[in-house]
């Protein structure tokens, strides 16, 4: 039986008849065309699908789309809907903070939740700010300093990697 | 920018716009109408025999459009799953069909499929289909497999064993006999998962009359799962069109040729509706491939001084259940690598390898590497501990030098190029290592309860797959060289297509580099295209560290091609020579007179209209070029660590992480330092974390993310990374490859600092993962599967005897360290 549900998603109000057991990140990937966030996991541990509800940070493959009802969803497409990346996304693509992109939009919006409780988190906040959410790519390394720069702070450097121009000549 | 200004520069990755904001297009974001949904029917038992299938139930459910079982796709497939890499030529492989049909030989083999109109019911019409299994006796590890009269995975083999594999140079016997030290250690390097953030997933689409196939697949080898799939489909190969979109991972995981590869496309050629199948986290842990799954009894015979005599192994692998697309040449691999960065007068390595009913094991970042590297490098601390001597001088006394080159291995491998002293020497300077040395000393020296410890690890490995001659030599069926298609548009846009497959490891930057490297562009000036056959010419695919070395030459070779012929067009159009040109800043000039100049962009319009060219070219702006390099890669480096180890409760938190690695010439340092860090964590993960559990019974027990440990940020430090530079002489880059190195070279040195740690309680060694629980059981005492200090081990004269798989997989299922959610 169909339930009529009144969803408000990244600033942008749906009316839509539910399955009672349609899962919150099915209702945005598969109702409304979202697919920006992604599900990595059976079992709420990897994080991938993290969108903010009401703006706390939730799994949305452990929310249903009718728990949802008379809320406000933020996704990771409403972070630069109006234009400009926000600093989070700026801080992801200006450290490398993402290789192959699938945990980033969960892992974008757990960050963006962490910023918006602690502003100026130390290293050790912002590694168990996101223990909800699993990257296989990065090791974290860059995530950090991502948010630190998305926080105005100075990126954590401990690499004394090659710089332009350093390079053997080919 | 001129050329030369972008091999070397961190430039901002193109492919991240689409990616932080939600614009990415992975398999599961693809909707097509009319599509329909597959769900896999497997196994619950590791081995059985199937008495009935009744789908009568699951056809008659309202969302169910088809079920197809084991017998009904047995009938239309042609061929069996592919082997790629055939090795030894008297490998016993069994035929490994799509789905089981008569007997199940490991927990989640498929025996049938259904296919519904709505997602939510895959679960409800897998519930409905209704199979009765007799199970049969199990046998789960590769010692008890090869034992006299154990269970047979595959009776028609009439063994369990996949073969035996032998390599050996100089006079072993005399490197052992009367050696004033001899070391001995049985190593388990256990079963890991892949673990890619997105699991596997296909969409496939089939237009009957056409008789053509589309499949989306998220794999790391769209033109070998192209050619696979339409020889096992009975297809024309031009028939079958295979796109990889964005991919969110692989590590080896995606490049396969796996049952659902079969399944899926079958499913779309008989229902004619595209369909799509998306792998569940369980079905992926249970399913799609593992690595590692080797057991070591590794020996060094050593002079007093710690000049190594020689170093001998047996190892024992598990192929799991079948035998599958590269699987084969990774014992292989972990045999021939075992030598490392070291000289020996003697070298002996014996494989064994079995079939099990668990899981087929392939290729896992690093794959066969990390192996013989673990090995070499546990075994060379322990030989350390023996000696009392330092295990940054022990390694240095033994170390190949630079003036060995050109350097043969005692397994017989040709390394491309090394210089392991001054990457040694840069990552003790890193670590300021004597200072750290005594304050680790200093601090243990009070017998605390939480003690630090440092761990150090060398290593070399075998990139750049690769060279045509050697790995058909090696028995690999399928082609490795690079390809790579530069065209420059009417409007003086650049195009790019590559025949890697970027999972993650940012191409489509690094070979925009490349190419404007060439031509005297910005690098956004460039677009690089791969993963689609139908657009790009001919590839392989991402792994093995071989993308750069191979392809990203190909794209060099073809820009250098480009570049040359527009010389030609701007030496006609300026009146000049073209020697005595240059070519940057978006135009080609008269060196020494910038204004007498044309720019690219006009030269570009000159070739595709075939104005104002050259009597006699050709026109257009298009060059490919395949690389079939002399040889291999051997990227090399060194990394320490250090750890704080609470004996109170058995934890080990990582403290410091340093890499140096020498991958030759760096094309984007950013993202070689990205490769860096991910593969560490990977590495460190094996060390400390992540098991693959089987029971007796081999049933998996590891099935979830919840009790499959892959860390979290909290549990990982920042990387201190570095770089010394030894060119390779086998590509004109002078790149070796990095996607590999970290996980290669962590897993061993967190193990060595553990171990440090513990040195003064009298631990010399403990299996992995170090849980806290075995690390608190090798302290106080208990059996944590670790050695005790007096413990005899079998070694390669006595291998077998008081041993057996119980301690394969630990005593206990898995602690969490901390994974609670």
């Amino acid at each position: 039986m169909k339930q009529t549900v009144h969803i408000s998603v990244n600033g942008k109000a749906y009316d839509s008849e539910v399955e009672p057991r349609l899962l919150l990140v099915h209702y945005l990937r598969e109702t409304l065309g979202l697919t920006g966030t992604h599900v990595g996991c059976d079992t709420s541990q990897c994080g991938a699908c993290t969108v903010l509800l009401d703006d706390a940070a939730v799994k949305s493959c452990t929310v249903f789309a009718v728990q949802a009802d008379g809320h406000h969803i933020s996704t990771v497409e409403g972070l630069a809907a109006d234009g400009p990346l926000s600093a989070m996304q700026q801080g992801f693509t200006d450290q490398h903070g993402l290789q192959c992109g699938y945990c980033t939009p969960g892992m974008i919006m757990s960050a963006t939740y962490l910023l918006s409780q602690n502003p100026h988190p130390s290293e050790d906040e912002i590694r168990h700010g996101l223990e909800g959410n699993l990257c296989r790519c990065t090791g974290y390394h860059n995530i950090v300093k991502a948010v630190q720069q998305a926080a105005g702070q100075a990126p954590a450097t401990a690499n004394s990697r090659l710089q332009p121009g350093e390079a053997a000549a080919v | 920018m001129a050329r030369g200004n972008m091999i070397g520069a961190s430039v901002q990755r193109h492919e991240d716009p689409k990616l932080i904001t939600g614009a990415g297009n992975y398999v599961d974001d693809i909707k097509l109408p009319g599509m329909l949904y597959v769900g896999i029917v497997r196994s619950p038992y590791a081995h059985a025999r199937i008495t009935s299938i009744n789908v009568e139930a699951a056809r008659k459910h309202p969302h169910v459009q088809a079920v197809l079982t084991g017998k009904e796709l047995r009938e239309r497939q042609k061929l069996p799953l592919t082997i790629t890499w055939v090795i030894p030529a008297d490998l016993k492989a069994p035929d490994h069909w799509a789905m089981a049909t008569d007997t199940v030989h490991y927990v989640g083999e498929p025996v049938a499929a259904v296919l519904v109109d709505d997602r939510y019911a895959i679960e409800d019409a897998i519930d409905l289909v209704e199979v009765e299994y007799e199970p049969l006796p199990v046998v789960t590890g590769p010692e008890q497999a090869l034992a006299e009269g154990a269970t047979l995975v595959h009776p028609e083999l009439g063994t369990n064993k996949a073969y035996t594999f032998s390599a050996s140079s100089g006079d072993i016997a005399a490197a052992f006999t009367d050696a004033p030290v001899v070391v001995k250690q049985r190593l388990v390097n256990q079963r890991l998962a892949p673990i890619p953030m997105e699991t596997r997933g296909i969409v496939a689409q089939y237009v009957g009359p056409m008789r053509e196939l589309t499949m989306w697949a998220s794999t790391q080898i769209p033109h070998l799962l192209r050619h696979h799939v339409a020889e096992i489909l009975d297809l024309e190969e031009n028939h079958v069109r295979v796109i990889a979109p964005d991919v969110g991972g692989g590590f080896g995981s995606k490049l396969n040729i796996l049952p659902e590869d079969v399944i899926v496309p079958m499913l779309a050629m008989i229902s004619g509706h595209p369909v799509k199948w998306i792998e569940g986290r369980s079905e992926n842990l249970m399913n799609t491939v593992h690595g590692r799954d080797m057991v070591y009894y590794a020996e060094i015979a050593a002079e007093q001084d710690g000049t190594i005599r020689g170093v001998r192994a047996v190892i024992y692998a598990d192929l799991g259940a079948y035998c599958r697309f590269v699987a084969a040449g990774l014992p292989v691999l972990a045999g021939l690598m075992l030598p490392g960065n070291y000289k020996m007068t003697g070298f002996q390595v014996d494989v064994h390898v079995a079939y099990t009913n668990k899981l087929f094991v392939d290729a896992y970042r690093g794959a066969g590497r990390p192996e013989a590297t673990y090995a070499i490098e546990r075994t060379l601390d322990i030989l350390a501990d023996k000696l009392g001597m330092d295990p940054a001088a022990l390694r240095r006394k033994n170390f190949v030098q630079e003036s060995d080159w050109p350097y043969t291995s005692p397994s017989g491998l040709a390394y491309d190029s090394g210089n392991y002293v001054p990457t040694l020497d840069k990552a003790l300077a890193m670590a300021d290592y004597a200072t750290l040395r005594k304050t680790v000393d200093a601090h243990n020296a009070g017998n605390p309860s939480v003690r630090k410890g440092i761990g150090m690890a060398a290593y070399v490995e075998i990139a750049g797959w690769g060279p045509g001659q050697a790995t058909a030599g090696l028995g690999v069926r399928n082609q490795l060289f690079g390809s790579a298609k530069v065209r420059v548009t009417r409007s003086g846009s650049v195009e790019v297509y590559a025949g890697a497959a970027s999972t993650g490891q940012g191409h489509i930057t690094s070979w925009a580099q490349i190419a404007a490297d060439q031509l005297g562009l910005a690098d956004t000036s460039v677009r690089v295209y791969e993963g689609d056959t139908s657009t790009v010419q001919t590839g392989v695919g991402t792994f093995a560290s071989r993308s750069v070395s191979v392809d990203g030459t190909g794209v060099h070779i073809a820009a250098k091609r480009i570049r040359e012929k527009m010389l030609q067009i701007a030496a006609h159009q300026l009146e000049a020579a073209p020697e005595d040109l240059e070519v940057g800043n978006d135009q080609f000039s008269v060196k020494g007179a910038p204004g007498h100049a044309v720019s690219f962009a006009k030269i570009a319009q000159s070739a595709n209209t075939a104005h104002d060219l050259p009597a006699g070219m050709e026109p257009g702006l298009e060059e490919t070029a395949f690389f079939d390099p002399a040889n291999f890669t051997y990227p090399f480096g060194i990394h320490i660590c250090t750890v704080d180890v609470d004996t109170e409760t058995g934890e080990t938190r990582l403290t410091r992480y340093i890499a140096v690695d020498d991958c030759g010439n760096i094309i984007n340092p950013m993202i070689v330092d990205g490769q860096v860090h991910g593969g560490v964590a990977q590495g460190v993960a094996q060390a400390l974390w992540e098991e693959v559990v089987y029971d007796e019974n081999g049933q998996l027990i590891t099935g979830t993310l919840m009790d499959y440990a892959v860390p979290f940020s909290s549990d990982l430090p920042m990387i201190e990374t570095g770089s010394t530079v030894t060119v390779s002489p086998v590509n004109p880059l002078g790149v070796k490859g990095v996607g590999e190195a970290g996980t290669i070279a962590s897993t061993p040195a967190v193990v060595n600092a553990v171990i440090d740690a513990l040195s003064g309680l009298g631990v010399t060694h403990i299996d992995m993962p170090l849980r806290p629980e075995k690390v608190w059981r090798a302290v106080h005492g208990g059996n944590g599967n670790g050695t005790a200090p007096a413990a005899a081990h079998a070694g390669p004269s006595g291998h077998g005897e008081g041993t057996h798989d119980a301690g394969m997989h630990g005593d206990s299922a898995p602690t969490q360290g901390g994974q609670a959610t």
